[in-house]
C-alpha cells in the first residue's frame, strides 16, 4: 500500500472541513436526542409536508438537525470528487467512496428512525454509524496531510502487545462502548453495560498511553497522542458522571432543563472524540512504528531479543 | 476506465439518493386497527346490578409542582398570564383526595362483551397542555384530539400493546380520530414539540372504569353481582388494588391510598 504521496494541501484542508462539519452535525444530533424532539417532526424526508416548517418547540432542533445532515451529505459528495479527481492513492480514493457510502447509509438510518418511530435498536444503529462516519473523516484528514505523506523514519515498536494491536482493540472497545452508550441513551439497555464498558475502555487507554510513555518518550508525535488520549478520557469520564448526575437531578422536571441538555450532548460528542481519537492514534502507530519482530525479519536477524518494554 | 465507471455508478446513486429525499411525500401512518367483528354484548340483568364508589387519597408529603417554562412558545405562555402552568404529574385536592387516578376493574368481568360508546372522547390541547391529563375509553371507541391552541403539535401516544403513532396538527387542523384497538393502562401520550406535554390514555375492553378529578371520588355503576378486583393506577405512584364482593342491588365503598416517596427519594 503507497503511503507517500504528493500533498495537496486543497484536499486536506476540505477534508478537515468536512470533519469540522461532520463535529458539529453530532452535536445538532445529541441536541435532538437530549430534547426529546426526534418525533417532532412526524414525516421525513419533508417535514410536515414542506422543506420549511413552522419553527417552534423541538421542531427547531430537529429540522436544524435535517439541514446539518444534508449539508455534510453534499460537502461529502464534494470530498468524494474531489478524493476521485485529485488524490493519487487508490485506497484513499477509495475510501472517500465509503465515506460518501456511510453518509447516505447514516440518511437512511435517520429517516428510518422517524418512520419506524425511534425503536432503540434504529435509534442506536443511527446514533453509532454517525461516529463511524466521523472516524473515516478524521482518517481522511489525516490521510491526506502533510506529516502523513511525508517520508517518514519507521520506529521500532520492542513491546509485547505492539501499540498497533493495543490501538486496534481499544478502537474495538470505544466502538462497542459506544453501541451500549447508545442503547443506553435510547433505552434500549440499562446502565450497568455502560459502565463495565467504560471500565474497559478507561484499561485499555491507560495501557496504550502507559506504552506510548514508556516506550517512546521523546518522540513528540506519539507524546502528544498520549496527552490527547489521557485529557479525552479523562474529560469524558468527568462528562459520563455529570451526565448520569443531571439526568438523576432533572427526572421529576416536566421538561428536558439546560445542565441536563449540555452535559448529555456534551457526553455524546466527546465519545465520537475518544473514537476518532483513538483511531487517529492507531493509524499514526501504524505509520511510524513497526513491531521489533517484523524489522528484524527485514534485516535478516529472525532470533533477535528485544526488550519488553511493558 | 473501470475505476472512472465506479466513480460515476457511486456519484449517482448518491444524487439519486438526494433527489428522493427532497421529492417524496410521507404515506400516512396506518390507524390503530379499529376492534373489528367485535362479539354481540352480553345481555346484563338491570335489575340486580350495583355499584362500588370510594376516594383516592396520596399519604405522605407531596412535593409542590413544578412551573412549566413556556419561553419557548409565547402563544402558549400567553394562555397562562395569570398563573404559571404547572407540571399536572401529581395533583392533589382538599383533604390529599388524588386526581387523574384511573379506577378499573381489573378482574371478574369474565369473558362478557360490551358496546362499544358511539360518543368519542377528547383530549384538548389548550395553552400546550393536555385535557384532560388522563382519559380512559374503550377499545374500539374513538379518541378524538383538538388543537385549540395557535402553535403546531404533534400527537405522539408510545403504547406496549397497540399500534403507535405519531401526528402533526396544524392550528384550526381538523380534530384528529383514532382508536386503540387493546385493552392497556396506560398509554403514554407526548408532544415532541412541547417537551412538557404529557397525557395518559386507559384502554378497556369494558365500561368498568373512571378517572377521578380533584375530589378524588370516583363510582364504578351498573356492576352484575360478583368478585371484583378494583384496581386504581396513578401515572406516578403505580398501581394498588382492592378485591370486593357485590350482592344483588348493593353498593360498596373502599378507598385507596397512595404512598407518597419521602422527599429526596
Amino acid at each position: 500500500m503507497k503511503l507517500e504521496s504528493a500533498y495537496n494541501p486543497g484536499l486536506h484542508r476540505f477534508a478537515v472541513f468536512t470533519a469540522c462539519c461532520t463535529f458539529l452535525l453530532l452535536i445538532a444530533g445529541a441536541l435532538v436526542t437530549s430534547n426529546d424532539a426526534g418525533l417532532s417532526i412526524p414525516d421525513w424526508p419533508l417535514a410536515y409536508g414542506t422543506l420549511t416548517p413552522p419553527m417552534v418547540g423541538g421542531i427547531v432542533y430537529e429540522w436544524s438537525h435535517r439541514v446539518a445532515a444534508s449539508l455534510v451529505g453534499i460537502v461529502t459528495i464534494i470530498l468524494a470528487a474531489l478524493l476521485w479527481n485529485r488524490e493519487q492513492r487508490a485506497w484513499v480514493r477509495r475510501l472517500g467512496l465509503i465515506a460518501l457510502g456511510t453518509v447516505i447509509a447514516q440518511g437512511i438510518l435517520g429517516g428510518l428512525t422517524v418512520k419506524l418511530m425511534q425503536p432503540p435498536w434504529v435509534s442506536a444503529a443511527h446514533a453509532t454509524l454517525a461516529q463511524i462516519f466521523f472516524s473515516t473523516v478524521i482518517a481522511i484528514a489525516l490521510f491526506t496531510s502533510r506529516w502523513w505523506q511525508l517520508d517518514l523514519p519507521q520506529l521500532e515498536d520492542p513491546g509485547s502487545p505492539s501499540l498497533r494491536r493495543l490501538g486496534v482493540w481499544t478502537i474495538g472497545a470505544v466502538f462497542v462502548q459506544l453501541i451500549l452508550g447508545a442503547m443506553f441513551r435510547h433505552k434500549g439497555f440499562g446502565i450497568v453495560p455502560h459502565l463495565i464498558g467504560a471500565a474497559v475502555v478507561t484499561a485499555l487507554i491507560f495501557m496504550i498511553a502507559g506504552a506510548l510513555k514508556r516506550r517512546f518518550p521523546a518522540d513528540a508525535v506519539l507524546t502528544r497522542c498520549r496527552k490527547l488520549l489521557h485529557a479525552l478520557i479523562g474529560l469524558q469520564l468527568l462528562l459520563g458522571a455529570a451526565a448520569w448526575w443531571s439526568r438523576w437531578y432533572a427526572r421529576d422536571f416536566p421538561q428536558p432543563i439546560p445542565v441536563m441538555v449540555t452535559l448529555t450532548v456534551a457526553h455524546t460528542v466527546v465519545g465520537a472524540l475518544v473514537l476518532a481519537t483513538c483511531v487517529g492514534v492507531t493509524l499514526v502507530c501504524y505509520r511510524v512504528l513497526r513491531p521489533g519482530r517484523e524489522l528484524a525479519v527485514e534485516s535478516g536477524v529472525e532470533n533477535a531479543s528485544h526488550p519488553a518494554a511493558l | 476506465m473501470k475505476a472512472r465507471h465506479l466513480f460515476v455508478v457511486v456519484m449517482t446513486v448518491a444524487l439519486a439518493f438526494t433527489m428522493v429525499s427532497c421529492g417524496s411525500k410521507e404515506s400516512a401512518p396506518p390507524a390503530s386497527a379499529p376492534a373489528a367483528n367485535a362479539p354481540a354484548a352480553s345481555p346484563i340483568d338491570m335489575a340486580t346490578v350495583g355499584s362500588v364508589g370510594g376516594g383516592v387519597t396520596v399519604d405522605g408529603t407531596v412535593a409542590p409542582p413544578r412551573k412549566i417554562n413556556m419561553a419557548a412558545e409565547p402563544s402558549c405562555a400567553a394562555a397562562h398570564a395569570g398563573a404559571p402552568p404547572v407540571n399536572q404529574e401529581v395533583v392533589v385536592g382538599d383533604n390529599k383526595a388524588l386526581a387523574n387516578v384511573v379506577v378499573y376493574v381489573k378482574e371478574g368481568i369474565g369473558d362478557r362483551a360490551f358496546d362499544i360508546p358511539k360518543a368519542p372522547v377528547a383530549i384538548d390541547q389548550k395553552g400546550c397542555m393536555y385535557e384532560p391529563h388522563v382519559v380512559a375509553l374503550m377499545a374500539g371507541q374513538n379518541l378524538e384530539v383538538r388543537n385549540d391552541d395557535k402553535t403546531t403539535h404533534n400527537i405522539h401516544p408510545v403504547p406496549t400493546n397497540n399500534q403507535e403513532w405519531n401526528k402533526s396538527q396544524a392550528p384550526g387542523a381538523p380534530a384528529i380520530e383514532e382508536k386503540f384497538a387493546r385493552p392497556e393502562v396506560s398509554i403514554p401520550v407526548k408532544c415532541n414539540v412541547h417537551p412538557w406535554m404529557k397525557a395518559y390514555i386507559a384502554v378497556f375492553k369494558h365500561p368498568y372504569y373512571t378517572v377521578t378529578t380533584k375530589d378524588g371520588k370516583f363510582n364504578l355503576k351498573d356492576l352484575p353481582p360478583g368478585t371484583y378486583t378494583i384496581e386504581a393506577w396513578h401515572e406516578k405512584f403505580g398501581t394498588t388494588s382492592q378485591q370486593i364482593t357485590i350482592g344483588a342491588k348493593e353498593t360498596k365503598s373502599i378507598n385507596f391510598v397512595f404512598k407518597a416517596a419521602p422527599a429526596g427519594d
